[in-house]
This record gives structure tokens, sequence and C-alpha cells, in this order.
């Protein structure tokens, strides 16, 4: 066979190639090619994450502005901090609060802002101070059983 | 009476030499293909015609095999999702297992039987019509001219062939489940792109099948250039390419996985 017929064969070859790596890119892995995308980050201390992961999404009114980008435990006060970077488009206010939430029943978690009502706006590297922790299912079943409990005692005690 | 009780003892050590002999030559012979390989990089159209035999002719088989799994992949993952509701996560589990285990390594074993059972059978007759020896008289490198080149056209075959691979295995999903079937094509996508990420799953799946690559070539050559130079002994190299690389293609797989995932 000639030289520039295997060339042009190799030449297609190369080309379906990265044809199919960039098709595994942006339409399987959906990298938007956003890349520099500025962010700053914020911080929040947490009693108890559940089951929040990195690179959760942070949503304000079921908008994702962010992702947690890491956690890790405190060990001066024992609280879950946890880091966000926040898309710099959006500004929060400084008494923004941040609760853990739960997509549907069972479903992912992630976190919730709230705007606040001060002027001033949180700049990077603040911390979120008002903070609500997860719920967790398992200590919300313990809590109704034991009122439940607590409840028919009561009832026991009343003729 | 000794002899016949010691038989056994005599055949294990042999074969135990035997093994560690090849193993200790496949490793020189891979040394000596990376020092040769300057002349791959300075003449490269020997490397491109080598991709064209191992690579380009690969590229229908790769894509009519690449469908059917994803076709497959596509309906019992369907019969299985649809059971506990979720038949929307098909687009993720297709993509997913595609990505991750099934695309590298079926293209990698399609690859060594396909490309890397032709490489060993070519330079076993090479061998046994000595025209390495004459290569040798000819104060050409053998492992330069012949080994290199093919070596390193597996390389870089290997991913491309994985990454189409996976492409036709997702369209095959895809026609499966949405065209044959009638899930959301939105949400199959979607859930595909929510849970794929671009480092864990794709750019570790392409080193995944670089690896392969460097073990299903690296085995086709050695076998072909250890080739005893008979019609029997290239025959019989063809048919050790094929079920050494699949073996160590999938033991590969594991230590790769336990390291990446």
């Amino acid at each position: 066979m000639k030289r520039t017929t295997i060339d042009l064969w190799v030449g297609i070859f190369v080309a379906i190639g990265l044809a199919a790596v960039t098709f595994l890119s942006l339409r399987v892995a959906n990298l938007t090619p956003q890349g520099a995308d500025k962010t700053y980050t914020l911080y929040a201390e947490f009693d108890n994450i559940g089951g929040l992961k990195v690179k959760a999404p942070v949503k304000a009114s079921g908008v994702v502005v962010g992702r947690v980008t890491g956690i890790a435990l405190d060990t001066k006060n024992y609280l879950a901090r946890v880091n966000v970077a926040i898309d710099s488009q959006y500004a929060f206010s400084r008494d923004t609060s941040a609760e853990i939430l739960t997509a549907g029943l069972l479903g992912e978690q992630y976190i919730g802002l709230v705007q606040g009502g001060d002027e001033e706006d949180l700049k990077p590297g603040d911390r979120i101070a008002i903070t609500s922790s997860a719920m967790v299912l398992e200590q919300l079943i313990g809590k109704f059983m034991t009122s439940f409990a607590e409840g028919s005692g009561q009832d026991s005690k009343q003729p | 009476m000794l002899d016949t009780l010691l038989t056994p003892f005599i055949r294990l050590g042999h074969w135990v030499i035997e093994a560690i002999r090849r193993l200790g030559f496949i490793s020189r012979f891979f040394l000596a293909i990376l020092m040769n390989s300057a002349q791959s990089l300075t003449r490269f159209h020997l490397v491109i015609r080598e991709i064209y035999f191992a690579g380009v002719l690969s590229l229908i088989i790769i894509i009519v095999s690449g469908l059917f799994v994803g076709m497959v992949l596509g309906l019992q993952g369907y019969t299985t999702l649809v059971r506990f509701g979720s038949a929307d996560a098909l687009g993720a589990l297709v993509a997913l297992s595609l990505l991750r285990e099934l695309g590298p390594v079926l293209a990698a074993l399609l690859f060594a039987s396909r490309s890397g059972s032709a490489m060993t059978a070519e330079i076993g007759l090479m061998k046994a019509t000595e025209q390495l020896d004459a290569m040798n008289v000819m104060a050409v490198n053998p492992i330069a001219r012949v080994v290199a080149p093919r070596f390193w056209a597996g390389v870089l075959s290997m991913p491309v062939l994985a990454a189409l691979f996976n492409v036709m295995g997702i369209l095959g999903g895809y026609y499966v489940g949405v065209i044959l079937i009638g899930l959301d094509g939105g949400s199959y996508w979607s859930q595909m792109q929510a849970n794929v990420d671009l480092h864990v799953d794709v750019v570790n799946g392409m080193i995944k099948s670089l690896f392969f690559g460097a073990a299903v070539t690296l085995i086709a050559v050695f076998e072909g250039f250890d080739a005893t130079p008979t019609a029997a002994g290239v025959s019989a190299a063809t048919t050790r390419t094929v079920v050494t690389s699949a073996l160590v293609i999938l033991a590969l797989d594991f230590v790769l996985t336990a390291f990446m995932f």
C-alpha cells in the first residue's frame, strides 16, 4: 500500500480518536469550558454534617451557586469545618445562614444558603456564622420513638 | 525407580526455571525496546505504518462490538433498574461501567486477539525465515527497526480504540434505552453528566488503556521474538500471546482499579 494512503488512514484514525475523547469529556463528563471560573471561599462550622460530601452543591433558593471544597474536623472546638467555593458573581450578606438539607427523603445532601438582611457582604475567607446541622434520620426516628414511649407511659398512668 | 519418582520434580523445576528465564528475558527485552526507541521517533513513518495495521484495521471490530456491548448494557441495565424505579439512571450506569471497566478491558482483549496475534505471527515468521538474522548481518538492529515501532504503535493505538469503544457503547445504550424502550433522552444524558467525573472516570480509563496497550504489545512482540523458528513454534507463540495477554489484562485491571478508584 502506498505511503500516502496509509498516512491518510492513520490521520482519519487519529481524528476519530480525538473526536471520541472530545465527546467523552464534553458530552459525557460535561466539562464546560469555563476554565478559570472565579470563585471565592467561605467556611461554615456545623455540629453534624450527616452525609455531606466534597463536591456537594451549595444552593440558594434552589439555584446552584457553588460547591463544597473541603470537609475537616476542627479539633479546637470539635465542630465540622466545611469550606465552600462560591461563584464570584453571587454575593451574600454577612448574616447569611447555612443549613444542610437533603434532596428528597434519602437523596444526596447539599448546603442551602439563605440570604440575610445585613448591608455588608461576606468577604473571601469569612465564616458563615449562622448554621444548622444535617437532619439525621436515625436520630429523628430515635426522638420520635422516645416521645412515643413517654406519651404512652403518661397515658397508662392516667386511668 | 528413583528416576520415575523424581520425574515430576524435574518437570516442575524445569517449568519454574523456564518461567523465570522468560520473565527475565521479557524485562530485558522491554528495556531494549525503550533504549532503541529513538529511531522510531526520528523515522516516525515506521510507527505510522504499524498504527495503520494495528489500529486502523481494528476500527470495524471495535465499533461493532462497542455498539453491541452498549446495547446489551442498555437492555440489561434497564430490566434491572426499572424494578427499583430508577430507569432514569440508565445513562449513568452505561457510561460508568464502560468508562471505568468494560471499555478499556474489552477493547484491549479485542486488540490482543486481532492485532497482538498478528504482530506475534509476523515477527515469528520473520525469525523463522531468518529475516531478523539478515538484518543483524546488515548491521540493522531488528529491535529498533521491527520491534520498537510496533510497540509504540500499540501503545498509541490502544487509548484511541478504547475511547471509540466507549463512545460507541454509550451510543448503543442510547439507542436501546431511549429510541427502542422510550426513556427520556434528556435524563439519559443529564444523569450521565451528573455522575461521570472527567478526571476520575474518563482520564483514569484512558490511563488504564495506555497500560493495557503497552502490556499487550510487549507480550505480542516478545512472543514473536522468542518463538521457536518453526511453523509449529510460531503457531504456539501466537496462541500464547492471546492467552497471556488476556490474563495479564484482567490481572492488571484489578491492580489498576485498586489504585485508582
